[in-house]
């Protein structure tokens, strides 16, 4: 066990080749991911938080439904959309990068969302009467709900990342864990450890384990800006 | 530019969930001076000022200001009893409402730094607006609503949860406002804010208007019972 740990670190510091890869691809399927949530999410958010229609119960019903959707089922779905008989089969993008990013997106759109419609909700309510007195169009009222709750937002959207980054199962559905090519940390760790390679395992349990880290860290640091009001 | 005054109440009547708030109430407020909103709790003070602002919708009668509502809403300010902080700097804080009207950044910033100026807040224009002190906040709320020099500002209980000296500051505030032309709606539950300030009154009770006036002859000669108690300092139901 100690010794599999000093393999690992050894490892995450030799800079292998292979490990960099999956760490590289790892980031790129995720922030890409959480760059598309958050683009959907956060202007449907502050939709639903402002704006009052018949339907709009149950609109925030199906997304913190869809907040606890098993992964494991998205990437399922997502696999037989893309699947060659499937209706978007034509794009061929089962067991590529793209299948991976759609399946995140799905898994994290209605968190970012869901997090975010409270945060304008709450921001809503403290400000109405004030932004109904100064006389401003709705535009601007999204915008200055959008713009003082940058960082409850910008948390939500962190929180899509730190949900999309530990991923495994969807990800192994639709990527299909291939080397060079889909190969992620999640994935890579599930098999490594399979095949009893436990310090390579350990190793991108260990850059995951940071990553996580770091995410946290920025949240917590963020919440720390909005008390001191530095940005 | 043209005056939005008069504003006319005719039979003016303010619902909530199928409840009589405020009215009828048949009122002009014409132009000049300081009316202070005066009554016991619940008498219907902050609606009134709610309904005359447009926050609070007419359910009958009617409500009509001398211009059309779209212009009308421009010349107007409200100050909330309890201050509504937007999450920004105070100098952002300022700015903001110089900003909606189109005004650019650095002009409505300097505009913002001349207006702390004269209300005392230089020292505070970095300072996050959420974490000021009760009587600045106060003080912020006053500062942001006169910036755009409305013609009409309505306040509701500003000095309400404030101490001596924050009121003392901002009745002269509001004295210099009134100077300058602005026409002051604003309610109080103080009866002595009401007799220093109060060029004329509205006695609020039960929902409607119970005797309006000018301030003088009100205080000397109340004409209900209602209010003669209530300057007296009586519990009035
Ligand atoms: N949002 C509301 N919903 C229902 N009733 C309300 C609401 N706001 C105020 N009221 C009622 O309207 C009446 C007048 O309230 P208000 O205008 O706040 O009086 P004041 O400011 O003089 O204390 C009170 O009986 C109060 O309970
Ligand atoms: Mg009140």
């Amino acid at each position: 066990m100690a010794q599999g740990f000093l393999d690992a670190w050894a490892l995450v510091f030799s800079f292998d080749v292979d490990l960099y890869e999956i760490i590289f691809l790892s980031l790129r399927v995720t922030i890409s991911a959480v760059i598309i949530a958050a683009l959907i999410g956060l202007p449907l958010g502050a939709w639903l938080a402002v704006n009052r229609f018949y339907l709009r119960r149950y609109v925030i019903a199906v997304l913190n439904a869809l907040m606890g959707l098993p992964p494991v089922v998205v990437g399922l779905f997502v696999y037989m959309l893309l699947s060659r008989s499937g209706p978007l089969g034509g794009f061929g993008l089962l067991f590529s990068p793209g299948a991976m990013i759609i399946a995140q997106v799905i898994i994290i759109t209605p968190l970012i969302a869901s997090l975010s419609h409270q945060t304008i909700r709450d921001l809503w309510a403290e400000y109405h009467d004030l932004l109904i007195s100064m006389n401003t169009t709705r535009a601007q009222r999204i915008m200055a709900l959008l713009w003082d709750g940058r960082r409850a937002l910008l948390t939500a959207t962190l929180a899509g990342l730190g949900r999309a980054i530990g991923e495994v199962g969807a990800i192994m559905i639709v990527g299909g864990n291939i080397e060079h090519s889909t190969r992620v940390l999640t994935t890579a760790i599930a098999l490594e450890t399979g095949k009893g390679n436990f310090a390579f395992a350990m190793g991108l349990g260990l850059v995951l384990i940071a990553l996580a880290i770091i995410i946290n860290l920025m949240i917590h640091m963020i919440g720390k800006t909005e008390r001191a009001g530095t940005w | 530019m043209v005056s939005i005054l008069p504003l006319k109440l005719t039979a003016a009547t303010a619902h909530m969930r199928g409840k009589r708030l405020v009215g009828p109430v048949d009122f002009t407020l014409g132009s000049g001076g300081m009316t202070l909103v005066i009554g016991p709790n619940g008498a219907g003070k902050t609606t009134l000022l709610r309904l005359m602002h447009g926050l609070q919708r007419c359910s009958g009668g009617a409500l009509i200001w001398a211009v059309p509502d779209v212009e009308a809403r421009q010349s107007q300010a409200f100050v909330f009893q309890a201050p509504i902080m937007m999450r920004r700097r105070v100098i952002d804080s300022l700015a903001y409402p110089l900003r909606l009207r189109g005004m650019a950044k650095r002009a409505a910033r300097g505009r913002a730094q001349e207006c702390a100026q004269r209300f005392g807040l230089e020292d505070l224009l970095s300072s996050w607006a959420p974490m000021l002190s009760g009587g600045e906040k106060q003080k912020l709320s006053l500062a942001r609503a006169l910036i755009v020099e409305p013609e009409v500002l309505f306040l509701d209980e500003p000095c309400a949860n404030l101490d001596g000296s924050a009121t003392r500051e901002i009745e002269a505030i509001l004295l210099a406002a009134k100077a300058a032309g602005t026409r002051i709606v604003m309610s109080t539950h103080d009866m002595g804010q009401a007799k220093r300030l109060a060029d004329d009154v509205i006695f609020m009770h039960k929902g409607l208007m119970h005797e309006t006036g000018v301030a003088a002859e009100f205080f000397a000669t109340p004409l209900t019972p209602e209010a003669r108690a209530f300057i007296k300092g009586d519990i009035v139901e």
